[in-house]
């Protein structure tokens, strides 16, 4: 199907005309009997691998199935935040390709989903926390990242209005990364669709998987509320519901499901044009093109399957804030929603092939599912045409617990709550 | 959500800190496939939606571990014992969860 290309001429034809000639930007197709690739979870890294399996790898006859509507999960829930500042080899290159699709993704998939490349700036308060934050910028810079070391003049001069005095935790600088920033993280959700739907892909909504069918040790389909439907292969991307629906497979994961909370204020004129994140105080925020301040915290800490958290994580959240930034003090919290974090078990996702045959997992994304969402797809789109994994994720096994190849960028061990 | 421990009452959540499932075992090191028991007891988890047994630890009370039943789902709590019990009960029938 040819759907609408965005430009300036359309969009002043269309003035022109009304508004009369807009196509939907998908379609709402039937369910086929078989299709070649399946991806289970109809969210950024679903859209995206199909988009990118059937834009650059080829692949026809894919279906992407959705219990709810699309982008109704995560990639609709989080706090929006682009960056790559990872420091294990087996993250940077990941994140960096991550990163630079991101910034031609609009382009790319002629969709503006608002790719603003604000910056963002780790605080550090201690002598030890600045080594911490110069090894990380020296390994982003080696592998070709941007990375700048700010020291506590350099912080004032993007944000003034910082507490820099106080007591437990005074800014001594922080570590700035000036190509992150932020995306409207629905327009990511809708473009991939818009884009795989153009290239063919059948996105499935509200059809929920409530089997996977195997024969013989290999998976050959799904079964879905909206009946039976075959494949040759089957892609999960089911962010925090991925143990359930491996589990339909008889697989058990490294991973435990636990809900982050966000936040999001009344609107206010333009105050914080940078992401700044208060490590210490378990704070990070940035401000969204509305005015809203978005911001969040830690996990709430216990394994939860409901999207929704409680109120002593939303104080400590808010405390965070005031610490960090009183001048917002009197700013009155206008909504704030929980979402369901695939925490593996050493922070770090897993893209890879299956005990099973002809199913593939990408799951364990934790809290940093978001910015990685064109790398995820990228690279579960390779693996799912190739067989093996792009050269960027080679690291993201799902035997590395098994053999102590884990990607532990906090250092906490086997603790999925402390990531 | 409020706890409520079996030896303070009913707390406020942030009294209290979470470790995990506890229906792992700690496998015995001895036995023949004790690698991958350990990977299992280390790494996997069933991740359950519904019921789950875990292991919280009232740090701002009694400083018990406590062994809870709770929906994940809804935060529902079903039963708080102490885990020393509950370890002491399983020694004597001999029952693994």
């Amino acid at each position: 199907m040819a759907n609408d290309r965005f430009s300036i001429f359309k969009v002043i034809s269309e003035a022109l005309g009304g508004h009369k000639g807009w196509q939907p930007m998908w379609r709402e197709p039937e369910p086929k009997p078989a299709y070649d690739v399946i991806i289970v979870g109809g969210g950024g890294h679903g859209l995206a691998a199909a988009y990118y399996l059937a834009k650059v790898y080829g692949v026809k006859n894919i279906a992407v199935v959705e219990k709810g509507w699309i982008g109704s999960g995560n990639v609709g829930r989080n706090t929006t935040i682009i960056r790559s500042n990872y420091l294990l080899p087996g993250n940077v290159p990941f994140y960096e390709l991550s990163m630079k699709l991101w910034e031609g993704l609009e382009q790319d998939f002629n969709y503006n989903a608002m790719i603003s490349q604000r910056g963002i700036i780790n605080l550090f308060h201690s002598d030890a926390q600045r080594d911490a934050y110069v090894r990380r910028g020296n390994a982003m810079r080696l592998h070709g990242v941007d990375a700048e070391l700010l020291d506590a003049a350099g912080v004032k001069k993007h944000l003034p209005f910082l507490n820099f005095t106080n007591n437990r935790f005074p800014i001594q600088g922080g570590l700035r990364q000036a190509r992150g920033g932020t995306v409207r993280h629905d327009a990511v959700a809708w473009g991939y669709a818009r884009g795989a739907d153009a290239q063919g892909v059948d996105i499935i909504q509200s059809c929920e998987v409530t089997g996977i069918r195997t024969e013989k040790g290999r998976a050959v389909g799904i079964e879905t509320t909206r009946g039976y439907i075959g494949a040759k292969k089957i892609g999960l991307a089911c962010a925090g519901n991925s143990s359930r629906v491996a589990s339909m497979a008889g697989l058990n994961l490294p991973i435990e499901s636990h809900v982050l909370q966000a936040f999001v204020s009344e609107g206010i004129k333009p105050f914080i044009d940078t992401v700044v994140t208060f490590g210490a105080g378990h704070f990070y925020i940035s401000q969204s093109d509305k005015g809203g301040l978005v911001f969040g915290g830690d996990l709430d800490g216990y394994n939860s399957y409901a999207q929704r958290g409680n109120l002593p994580t939303i104080e400590d959240v808010c405390e965070g804030g005031m610490a960090l930034m009183p001048a917002i003090g009197r700013v009155r919290l206008l909504r704030h929603w929980g979402g369901i974090m695939d925490m593996s078990m050493d922070g770090s996702p897993i893209i890879d092939k299956t005990p099973i045959d002809g199913l593939y997992l990408n799951a364990g994304w934790c809290y940093g599912g978001f910015k990685a969402t064109p790398a995820s797809g990228f690279c579960f789109a390779h693996l799912l045409a190739k067989d093996e994994m792009h050269s960027v994720g080679t690291a993201y096994r799902l035997d590395r617990f098994a053999t102590g190849h884990t990607i532990d960028e906090k250092g906490v061990g086997a603790q999925p709550n402390l990531h | 959500m409020r706890i409520t421990c079996p030896h303070c009452g009913n707390r406020s959540l942030d009294e209290f800190i979470y470790l995990g499932d506890a229906t792992v075992q700690r496998p015995d090191p001895a036995r023949p496939d004790a690698l991958a028991a350990f990977v299992d007891y280390v790494y996997q988890r069933e991740n359950p939606v519904g019921r789950h047994r875990e292991l919280w630890y009232h740090n701002a009370g009694c400083h018990a571990w406590l062994v809870v039943t709770r929906d994940v789902r809804t935060h529902e709590i079903f039963g708080v014992e102490p885990a020393k019990e509950v370890s002491l009960s399983e020694k004597t029938t001999g029952a693994a969860r």
